[in-house]
């Protein structure tokens, strides 16, 4: 016990007398968490669309005008021509074109039925999607409209019909933010600690100081908790701080307890840290280590389910995600800040984590021996 | 010329004999390609969703089983209550509920009217949309078979185009991403990293005596990192042509032209970077939150520019990164010329010589 603490000690000195630790635990995140969510906006708005009317009627000014005022879509191109109008696409400058070919209004009304183009660029195949959904549910307002304004309906039903009311819970505002500072705050705390800790023991090899701890009385045991240790506080600091911006800047109060997001934090913080410390282990250069975890936690930080959901991906990647200790945190997190969530509801996740700790951390201890070469 | 070539030699020994290292450079872009391409995609489809029936007439069942038969949703449990609802959202098991009230059938049959409720899980919005959006189109569907086919009158028909890539498919976004993701990585922070090392290994200094010229030195340490990248963008190129089935349309020399300007860009950021690191782990932070976020965050691939706020829009012009994508995407994917990108392009240089010249003249060859 009397060891641990010295090396405790020791470490903390370390790591606190370093100038470039406060910038790296405290400024960074901050930086990255007020900037991210601002960035991370996937909701799909300001669409530049481009237009071009052969109509020139009533009916086609009307179409654009519901366009437009629907708050979607900016027009930023109004071409003469079809071949003008995808030049402004092939530009960037437009992302969706709408046709009106001529009679449109002649068409629809005398002949009951009229023809519109919508070409849309989709490199982007999610912005392009949406777009096109919002456009086409505006033309079939804009074509009831129309079509109220011709035929009086009866006061019931003619047909049978089914009303579809659909209501949004959790976050009825549909905020992005609300969704994704959670996950980015997870990711930050993942960086921040797997690379900590991947570099810290190969740091001592390189340096050559690892010698001195080989020629000391300490365990391999208490060697691997003298590490772990400290950078479970700053980690645990660095996870703080960022649910204190979240609060402030974003006015984001998870609906559930503070208790669990920490009880299951603190968990989920020895499984990647133990991750880090067995990387570390296994390097001979702080380069490699460095390369590594960043290339582990890249893998984790896109397989976790916080760009894409995961029940979209393909059977392999699945199951990578029920291996990846930061997709059950992601989960967890989204869990109790939106749904307040309760520690019965996420004991699996729990248990799963306590597997993945013991694993990493009996295997960091089982593999740094003190035998140098 | 001879000390240059010795030089060199040393630094792709360093890569070359640190095989670990050698194979993630050379796998990472590998395995992101395979991740965005084939794990990471926005389509929704498998959704759990749950199915609370306080009718179970003829007309829920059949709505119900046209709902499960979708790909786009998986049918993981039927409820018995409104709480019911509640604790399964909680659990995280579902993402949509959808609720059929008392005596469905019946008022569909007299009245001409029924109700259904969707109760979607709107943590994440986009999806929340969609789900309802094709179970509501689901359900009209079932509808129209029901009024048989009358036509309606006035109607407007709307004909879609997808230009560039008719099937949606993700990789058109992110391929060239990738690409300004991963030169960025290999060049700045390996670079950035290797040079640092020296430093604080104390072989700087040995360095610093020899007879070849700073610059010199400088540039030995960043030509096999060039060479690593150029292999990076083969790798890349060739499985996104065989693997993902994404062309290229535009031309092939002017790609590969302005990937090594980029290069370029990066390598003179690493150098730059090293100057005023002391420890690898500074160098390495810095490059991970100087280079590494901005890139993914403001070059466009992952996150929409221009929802951002203003203030960040502008940021976004000083990330070289982004003028890489938009060169990358026009050239690869739309097929344009040199004409299309000449700004960009000119952008990137004037980018490019003024970093090479601040991180060269800032290089110190005295050790503190």
């Amino acid at each position: 016990m009397r060891t641990l603490k010295f090396l405790l000690q020791k470490e903390l000195r370390q790591i606190l007398r370093d100038p470039s630790i406060f910038v790296i635990l405290f400024i960074m995140p901050m930086i990255q968490l007020i900037i991210l969510p601002l960035a991370a906006d996937y909701e799909i708005k300001n669409i530049n669309l481009g237009v071009v009317d052969h109509d020139h009627s009533e009916y086609s000014r009307r179409l654009i005008n519901k366009i437009i005022s629907s708050g979607y879509f900016r027009l930023k191109d109004y071409s003469a021509t079809f071949s003008q109008g995808l030049h402004a696409i092939e530009q960037d400058k437009t992302d969706l074109l709408v046709e009106i070919p001529q009679q449109f209004e002649r068409s629809l009304v005398a002949e009951n039925e009229a023809k519109l183009l919508v070409a849309a660029n989709s490199i982007n195949g999610v912005k392009a999607g949406l777009g096109s959904a919002y456009i086409q549910s505006i033309i079939r307002d804009y074509n009831q409209e129309v079509r109220l304004q011709w035929i009086q309906f009866p006061r019931f039903d003619p047909q049978p019909t089914i009303e579809v009311t659909s209501s949004d819970w959790y976050n009825p505002n549909m905020n992005y933010r609300v969704f994704m500072v959670p996950g980015i705050l997870v990711m930050l705390v993942t960086m921040i600690g797997s690379s900590f800790a991947s570099n810290n023991i190969v740091r001592e090899k390189e340096i050559g100081t690892i010698e001195q701890i080989n020629v000391s009385p300490i365990k391999k045991t208490q060697f691997i908790l003298g590490k772990l240790i400290p950078f479970w506080m700053l980690a645990t600091t660095v996870l703080t701080v960022g649910l204190l911006i979240a609060r402030i800047i974003y006015g984001i109060i998870p609906l559930g307890h503070y208790i669990t997001i920490y009880v299951f934090a603190s968990i989920y913080l020895l499984a990647i840290l133990g991750l880090g410390l067995l990387m570390s282990t296994y390097a001979q250069t702080q380069q490699q280590s460095m390369l590594v975890s960043f290339f582990v936690t890249m893998i984790f930080n896109l397989l976790s389910g916080l760009y894409t959901p995961i029940e979209s991906m393909p059977v392999w990647a699945q199951v990578i995600t029920k291996l990846n200790p930061v997709s059950y945190f992601i989960e967890v997190m989204r869990m109790v800040v939106l749904k307040g969530s309760g520690l019965g509801d996420i004991k699996y996740h729990i248990l799963a984590l306590l597997g993945f700790a013991v694993f990493f951390n009996g295997w960091a201890i089982l593999n740094y021996k003190k035998r140098s070469g | 010329m001879k000390q240059f070539s010795i030089f060199v030699k040393k630094e792709c020994l360093h890569i070359w004999r640190d095989r670990r290292t050698l194979f993630i450079l050379i796998w990472m872009p590998v395995v992101q390609i395979v991740i965005y391409g084939f794990a990471l995609t926005n389509e929704v489809k498998n959704a759990k969703i749950a199915i609370f029936d306080q009718s179970k007439d003829d007309a829920t069942v059949a709505i119900t089983h046209e709902i499960a038969a979708s790909r786009y949703f998986n049918l993981v449990k039927n409820l018995y209550s409104y709480k019911d609802i509640e604790a399964t959202f909680r659990q995280g098991k579902i993402r949509l509920a959808v609720v059929f009230p008392k005596g469905f059938q019946n008022d569909l049959l007299h009245t001409n009217h029924a109700q259904i409720q969707l109760i979607a899980d709107a943590s994440d919005p986009n999806t929340a949309n969609t789900l309802s959006n094709y179970a509501t189109a689901i359900i009209n569907d079932y509808q129209q078979t029901l009024t048989k086919d009358e036509k309606m009158p006035y109607t407007i028909n709307t004909e879609l185009r997808m230009l560039y890539n008719p099937e949606l498919k993700g990789a058109y976004n992110f391929v060239p991403g990738v690409m300004a993701l991963v030169l960025m990585l290999v060049c700045a922070m390996m670079t950035s990293i290797a040079i640092v090392r020296e430093k604080e290994l104390g072989t700087m200094e040995v360095i610093l005596v020899s007879p070849l010229r700073p610059f010199w030195i400088i540039i030995a340490k960043t030509i096999p990192y060039l060479f690593v990248s150029m292999l990076n963008i083969a790798c890349i190129l060739l499985l996104c042509v065989y693997v993902l089935d994404v062309p290229v349309v535009g031309s092939l020399g002017l790609l590969i032209g302005e990937s090594i300007l980029f290069t370029i860009t990066s390598l003179s950021i690493g150098i730059l970077i090293s100057n005023g690191a002391k420890t690898q782990q500074t160098a390495m932070f810095t490059s991970m939150m100087s280079l590494f976020l901005p890139t993914l965050l403001f070059s466009g691939f992952l996150f929409p520019v221009e929802n951002m706020p203003l203030p960040l829009q502008i940021i976004s012009n000083v990330v070289p990164a982004k003028w890489y994508y938009i060169i990358v995407k026009a050239v690869m994917i739309k097929g344009l010329g040199f004409m299309a990108i000449w700004k960009e392009t000119l952008i990137l240089i004037g980018m490019t010589l003024v970093l090479l010249f601040v991180s060269i003249s800032k290089f110190k060859i005295r050790l503190a």
